[in-house]
């Protein structure tokens, strides 16, 4: 089994190659590339990301990568991680206002402090509310701690795709799913022994859910 | 419920060793950073931190090699401080497999370095860390300033506004140490920590004197901080990390169990 994780400048993705690697099953194989025709020959493709929206959408387009992404979204397991939630909406209010991928209806906003002086970006671990059952949250107790580190936050317009939300200011959307993808803002690679479990779920993941 | 407050342990590395050692029942190798990371990471350790104290260059040179091992091995949120200074430091250390650089005397040097640092790679890889003593007399309205090589340094910095200015620039996080009070055992400057922490946007962790439980509360109570920083207290084995969560816990403070 290959798993493709798409690496198109976009942060550091050494931890998310080890932390699979870690938990994959044997005869898995973990290739980080940016082209288009590896990531459709892989049997699961995982999506992170990290910085400026407006960055991550002009790095996803000067290497072809908005179609095949969504191709083999289509067609097998997809997991987006962090900023690689937030692209798959429509649009983000970071730089001023930028078109995302636009797989998921809703937008991505900016936390506002408020009277208990917020701190932005939230850094740390935060509770991953499970709204629906899914098979990556298999074994993951409700409630369970996540490490998060992000100023924006997705909106999502449709509340079936929602999966588990977090409390930060107000309650928003920390995970979505939709047939074979599966996209969470936390970063998995980075939440201990429940994160593992996450990405140990999703390596042995066929999909589709609904 | 929310976002936990977390409690990161800080080792010590010269030229790839854990320096003063850490004490866990059974260790084998107590000078092995992936060994001493590990239990951490069993303890129930929010984040690391290790703070490169080599002299030598090769030394520095072999942060990257003890990096990569650890983040290979430890999946928690790691921290790597010491010596760094160009762009190209920081992001020779996030490849390897750490998830923030703290920088410190180059930010006093080279500010706008901040900036180019935190463009290029995220504000959130980027801890600027603050070193300051209190200046100002006993009937004079509290002032602290930046010091730089371990304390001894003034720069003549006055360490609100520089804090301010950090954040401005770009830093995603502050560590806070208080060198009046680093080493001491009698708890943060928490006057310092509650000024900074609440005059800037930022996430701060609170470093410097910490000698007992009460004192990791005091921090987040008092000193408003969004994080402990520590280290003698945990590497000698006078308290474990859980002990830390529980008397954190009675206080009525959100911690990751």
């Amino acid at each position: 089994m290959q798993i493709a994780v798409v690496d198109y400048g976009m942060g550091n993705l050494r931890s998310v190659v080890k932390a699979i690697e870690h938990v994959a099953p044997d005869g898995a194989h973990v290739v980080l590339t940016d082209a288009p025709e590896v990531i459709l020959e892989s049997e699961k493709v995982v999506f992170p990301g990290q910085g400026a929206a407006a960055q991550c959408m002009s790095a996803l387009r000067e290497r072809n990568l908005p179609e095949a992404l969504r191709e083999a979204a289509r067609t097998r397991p997809f997991l987006g991680i962090c900023m690689g939630m937030q692209v798959l909406l429509d649009r983000s209010e970071e730089n001023d206002g930028v078109d995302l991928m636009g797989w998921f209806p809703g937008q991505v906003k900016r936390f506002r402090p408020t009277g208990e002086h917020l701190k932005v970006p939230q850094m740390g671990w935060n509770q991953l509310h499970q709204t629906q059952d899914h098979p990556l949250l298999d074994g993951i107790r409700q409630d369970a701690r996540f490490y998060f580190v992000h100023s924006y936050y997705c909106d999502l317009d449709n509340p079936a795709q929602q999966v588990a939300t977090a409390d930060y200011g107000l309650t928003y959307a920390a995970a979505l799913a939709d047939k074979y993808v599966f996209a969470i803002q936390a970063h998995p690679e980075k939440s201990a022994d429940d994160g593992l479990r996450l990405l140990a779920n999703f390596t042995r993941w066929s999909g589709p859910w609904s | 419920m929310g976002l936990a407050k977390r409690i990161i342990p800080c080792l010590d590395v010269a030229e790839g060793r854990v320096v003063k050692g850490v004490q866990f029942e059974g260790l084998r190798d107590a000078g092995d950073p992936v060994e001493a990371a590990r239990r951490y990471n069993q303890a129930g350790a929010d984040e690391l931190t290790f703070l490169d104290i080599s002299a030598s260059h090769e030394g520095r040179e072999t942060m990257q090699h003890v990096v990569e091992a650890v983040a290979a091995e430890v999946f928690i949120p790691l921290t790597v401080g010491g010596g760094i200074r160009t762009l190209a430091d920081v992001r020779r250390l996030l490849h390897a497999g750490a998830d923030k650089v703290s920088i410190n005397t180059a930010a006093v040097h080279h500010p706008e370095r901040i900036k180019e640092m935190s463009d290029a790679v995220g504000s959130q890889c980027i801890v600027v860390a603050i070193d300051a003593r209190r200046v100002s007399g006993e009937d004079e309205p509290p002032r602290w300033e930046i010091f730089t090589h371990g304390g001894r340094n003034p720069t003549g910095l006055d360490a609100i506004k520089w804090a301010k200015y950090m954040a401005d620039l770009g830093a995603g996080e502050l560590l806070v140490t208080s060198m009046d009070r680093d080493g001491m055992q009698q708890g943060f400057d928490l006057e310092l920590t509650r000024t900074i922490s609440d005059a800037v946007p930022i996430p701060v962790i609170a470093s410097g004197g910490v000698g007992n439980l009460d004192h990791l509360v005091d921090g987040i109570t008092q000193g408003h901080a969004d994080a402990v920083l520590a280290a003698s207290i945990f590497h000698f084995g006078t308290y474990s990390i859980h002990e830390a969560k529980t008397v954190m816990a009675k206080a009525g403070i959100e911690v990751r169990d």
